[in-house]
């Protein structure tokens, strides 16, 4: 290791930092400022994490090789039954198995 | 501080402490490998302390990003804790001014949810209990975010070992942790979809705000449901 922190990702990090002390304090702020938040701005705000989510997810899928398509498929599917340390371990095992006995 | 308060927030939270401390080795192993050090993995542990955007940041600095587009994603990320801390308002009004600025500090999925569950119940949400809650999470999340660069900095490619598709899993258990939600199927099909064409034309990462805004702009449009309290995926730390 050359450097324990580099000056331009400590500023990266802490600027991260803030803006997510900025959402942790925002609403409790708005509140008590506001009486109600507007239904359409509720529900689109309530669709936040999945939107935000699901656009890491599809390219990854998408672009991925069969190694980890095979993966996220097992995965998804392990998702119907099993919480997410299960998935971790049933998607991780596909992709061991796909890059080490089928060699993709 | 009521000690007996402490203890119970430190038992109440024990079981998430066990769940999330996997995601900070992941986190470490994967910042390691995302050309991170150690030292600046652990501090972005310290300081923004929420495993997904964590992940997302890291994973958009792997990939040569604009720094303000980093950190742009970072908040929308976590622009969840929002909605948290609104509903959590009636429950730590009596916190003091400081006692508010680390509640709100550490404010995590679980954290959220065991809060409003305690409120609501009637029980009272101590500080003392708040913060045990919290403790309990918060160290053990430095602890491994360490001990996961470390054994990162030893194996080097991710893929030998095939670390680098738990990343895109892990936040597909998030996004189904949101499926109880009004109009989850619908956003996520439109996410998804917008957000892998404009990976292919616009490119990375304009295809991760182009792909959450469709899904916001088709929730905003579609008709408004009663939904529950946003209180589900508690996950990650």
């Amino acid at each position: 290791m050359d450097a324990f922190f580099h000056g331009d990702m400590v500023a990266l990090i802490l600027a991260g930092a803030v803006a997510t002390f900025l959402t942790r304090i925002g609403g409790y702020w708005l509140v008590m400022r506001m009486k109600t938040i507007p239904p359409r701005l509720e529900a689109a705000l309530n669709a936040v994490p999945a939107a935000v989510l699901t656009t890491l997810v599809a390219p990854a899928f998408f672009t991925g090789g069969p190694d980890v398509q095979v993966a996220m498929a097992a995965a998804l599917i392990a998702s119907l039954r099993l919480s997410v340390l299960p998935m971790l371990a049933i998607g991780w095992c596909a992709v061991m198995l796909m890059r080490y006995a089928f060699g993709t | 501080m009521s000690k007996a308060d402490f203890f119970q927030g430190v038992r109440n939270g024990t079981p998430v402490f066990l769940s999330a401390a996997p995601f900070g080795a992941l986190f470490g192993a994967v910042a390691v490998a995302n050309g991170q050090t150690i030292a600046e993995a652990v501090l972005m542990s310290m300081t923004i302390f929420a495993g997904a955007s964590q992940l997302v940041g890291i994973e958009l600095f792997g990939q040569h990003i604009a720094p303000w587009v980093i950190v742009l994603s970072i908040f929308a990320v976590n622009f969840r804790h929002i909605l948290y801390s609104a509903a959590m308002a009636p429950f730590v009004r009596h916190f003091t001014a400081v006692e508010k600025f680390f509640a709100f500090f550490v404010l995590t999925d679980p954290q959220f949810a065991e809060t409003l569950r305690r409120g609501e119940s009637g029980r009272k949400v101590s500080f003392a209990w708040y913060i045990g809650f919290a403790l309990v999470i918060y160290v053990p999340w430095q602890v491994m975010t360490a001990l996961g660069g470390i054994f990162g900095q030893l194996i080097g490619d991710p893929k030998v070992i095939g670390i680098d598709v738990l990343l895109p899993i892990y936040f597909m258990a998030l996004v189904l942790g949101f499926r109880k939600r009004a109009n989850f199927l619908p956003v996520v099909a439109v996410s998804g979809a917008v957000s892998v064409i404009a990976y292919h034309t616009v490119g990375s990462p304009w295809h991760v705000s182009i792909g959450a805004i469709a899904g916001m702009a088709l929730a905003a449009m579609l008709p408004i449901k009663r939904d529950p309290a946003p209180r589900e995926a508690a996950q990650e730390g």
